[in-house]
């Protein structure tokens, strides 16, 4: 069966800090992390490499900062 | 071609004429004494004749803003009212003023406050010609005297309304509204397409063809110096429209040693206090309005300086009489004579006023 | 293999799978952190763009939170007077049959100064799309009462809960718009997890399907969150919007092709 990978780029001076996606990544790929934008907001970020690009977090995301990528291994 | 003459009420007038001009959209709601013009619409079936659709809404408040709607697609559209209707369109009315929608607005005007009565009155005219909704804004008015006027309205109210992108006011009253006399008819003017409409009003939200900029209806603007810009260019707009859109009509005024100033139902009385009065002597003449915002201010101003009194005839408490005082600044005595409560002033009262308040007093 | 892949061979134009829509504009959007708005927004947008209905579609904005929606959605949109929305919308679709024409409301707009309006455009079976976002409150004004608010919610007009003798009930109005023989698709979603977000989206696309198919209006309710309202984070107030709202507004289609969904 073909595995795959994924991967995120997140737009950090967008993010909100909200946490919404944080619970829809099945893999604990995303977490928030203490530094803070531009704005004052904690923002989210890929902390490991456990990606399989399944889209959740940008899906959920309100404000629309998240872009995924994927590819088969 | 030879013209089309018909006998016709003024508020069937105005409806063949709003067919006849091309209107894309009509949307009322019932009231006495304007529901002949819905009614007329139904009637005749615009959606064959024309494609024009005809809706009764739930309400004023819908049917104004159904014009907000469809005036936002650079479509021709128009609503029919009387007084109390339009009270309830106020809203609506100020949002299109502010969003520079254009559209016609016929109020047949009967008496207030309240619920008021069903007869014909000059009430609303504060209401239409300084605002009447929230926000610094003006409607262009017109003051039609005649059911071919009220034919007339129409066309020019729509020249008026697109030229300036602004909401036109035809303030009628339910005396025109429901007198029959002999009307002119034109003819027919197609409905623009929507590419027609896409040439004439790059505003209008049809879709972003081509790949355009999205094109946003809104009258919000946060920003308070955006916001003061848009008023002032709102500003200079009116101020545009009165020094070109001013109109009126002077009847026996060069040898006046009086005046009459009077619009819509009164001014056809005073042309019979007029003939009543010379016939005793005195010397009166008429100055009637065509368009009640812009007011003719300049004209009376210098009128003002020819004649030795002005009687201002409403059928109201006096509202046009403020603008009469402003124009004239003074040179001369004004002095107001109306009736209310739905009641139409016999020519014979307006002699005997003239005679009470100017040439004696 | 899979272990020694890094980011920049993942990371190319060709393996990308989601991108937010270019029509959603580049502006930062005006809602709170995690408020649902966002979101709906982006998947209205993206059904559009995949439908490819960009240059035929004119949206309807609201009065409350999402008045400035026109700034956010890259399509030609008005913006109503409160509750006006469906008004606006009846006559660009009457005079425009061949668009596809939307209004975005909320519950305070939609279910109570546009009661009227709402009522009477599904009555007539406008063949119109209202996407309607419950979250029981008034936000932009800063969190008063709605008439969606549940018995007993706390806002700062019913600053001891709703009480329901002196408040009154809170309206259901999407089941009220469902009897309307002038509705064809009633539907209530949410977009608080992925799965939901995904159903939303599939129910917006049926919905525009159906304004070409001349069957009466569509009509979906997403039931939303208001953490600031609500004043709670967005974590917990999508939990507290599946344990409180979800109950008394239950996630589903209420009427689908014109006939009531049984149950």
């Amino acid at each position: 069966m073909a595995k795959v990978k994924g991967d995120i780029v997140v737009d950090i001076e967008r993010c909100k800090g909200c946490e919404v996606c944080i619970d829809t990544c099945p893999t604990g790929t995303i977490a928030m992390v203490d530094a803070v934008n531009g704005k004052g907001y904690h923002y989210m970020q890929n902390v490991n490499d456990a990606c399989t690009g399944c889209t959740n977090c940008a899906i959920v995301c309100p404000d629309g900062v998240i872009e995924v990528y994927r590819v088969k291994v | 071609m030879e013209k089309e003459l018909r006998l016709m009420k003024g508020n069937e007038a105005f409806a063949e004429a709003a067919i006849r001009a091309g209107t894309d959209g009509y949307f009322g709601y019932p009231i006495t004494p304007q529901s002949e013009v819905m009614e007329y619409l139904m009637a005749e079936k615009p959606h064959e004749r024309t494609g024009m659709v005809v809706l009764q809404a739930e309400s004023e408040v819908a049917s104004i803003n159904m014009l907000y709607g469809g005036a936002g697609c650079g479509k021709k559209v128009m609503t029919s009212s009387s007084s109390p209707g339009i009270s309830l369109m106020q809203e609506g009315i100020s949002y299109m003023a502010g969003a520079e929608l254009p559209c016609v607005i016929l109020n047949v005007v009967r008496g207030g406050p309240g619920l008021g009565t069903i007869q014909p009155s000059q009430s609303d005219y504060s209401q239409s010609t300084k605002g009447g909704g929230h926000g610094d804004y003006r409607l262009i008015t017109l003051a039609p005297s005649s059911v071919q006027e009220m034919y007339d309205s129409v066309k020019l109210g729509y020249e008026l309304a697109f030229k300036y992108r602004n909401p036109v006011l035809v303030l009628s009253d339910g005396a025109i509204g429901q007198m029959m006399e002999k009307v002119e008819i034109d003819a027919q003017v197609e409905r623009l397409s929507e590419e027609q409409i896409r040439e004439q009003h790059p505003w209008a939200t049809l879709g972003r063809h081509n790949g355009r900029e999205r094109n946003i209806i809104t009258s919000l603007d946060l920003d308070p110096a955006r916001q003061e810009r848009h008023n002032e260019a709102l500003q200079r707009k009116y101020k545009e429209v009165e020094e070109k859109e001013v109109r009126y009509e002077k009847i026996n005024c060069d040898d006046a040693d009086y005046i009459f100033v009077a619009y819509g139902t009164s001014a056809r009385i005073c042309q019979k206090s007029m003939q009543l009065a010379r016939e005793k002597g005195i010397k009166v003449g008429l100055f009637r309005p065509i368009t009640l915002f812009p007011f003719p201010k300049k004209e009376l101003h210098e009128m003002a300086g020819q004649v030795k009194g002005i009687l201002s005839v409403e059928m109201s408490a006096g509202q046009m009489i403020e603008d009469i005082l402003l124009a004239v600044e003074g040179k001369v005595k004004v002095e107001h004579y109306g009736r209310m409560g739905g009641i139409i002033p016999a020519p014979g009262e307006v002699v005997d006023a003239l005679e009470q308040k100017i040439v004696k007093g | 293999m899979e272990d020694t892949l890094v980011k920049s061979e993942i990371i190319k134009p060709e393996n990308r799978v989601y991108k937010k829509t270019d029509l959603m504009t580049e502006k930062v959007l005006s809602y709170c952190p995690g408020c649902g708005h966002g979101t709906a927004h982006r998947i209205i947008m993206e059904v559009i763009e995949e439908m490819g209905l960009t240059e035929d579609t004119i949206g309807i904005a609201p009065v409350g939170c999402s008045v400035l929606a026109y700034e956010f959605m890259n399509v030609d949109m008005q913006q109503a007077a409160h509750g006006r929305a469906p008004a606006l919308a009846t006559a660009v679709k009457r005079l425009m049959p061949h668009k596809t024409v939307f209004t975005y409301q909320g519950d305070g707009d939609l279910a109570a100064i546009g009661t009227a309006e709402t009522i009477h455009a599904a009555n007539r079976g406008e063949r119109i799309t209202i996407i309607f976002i419950n979250n029981g409150i008034y936000g932009m004004t800063g969190g008063q009462m709605a008439p969606t608010t549940l018995p007993g919610m706390k806002s700062s007009t019913s600053p001891y809960g709703r009480d329901l003798d002196m408040m009154g009930h809170p309206l259901k109005i999407t089941e009220l718009v469902a009897q309307l023989p002038g509705t064809h698709y009633v539907t209530r979603q949410a977009v608080h997890t992925p799965s939901n977000v995904r159903k939303t989206k599939k129910a917006i696309r049926k919905a525009f399907e159906l304004q070409h198919q001349n069957v009466g209006m569509t009509f979906i309710e997403i039931v939303s969150n208001c953490n600031s309202g609500w004043k709670m984070t967005p974590v917990q107030a999508n939990k507290w919007m599946v344990d409180n709202m979800f109950p008394f507004y239950p996630l589903g289609d209420i009427k689908v092709d014109g006939k009531m969904v049984e149950g």
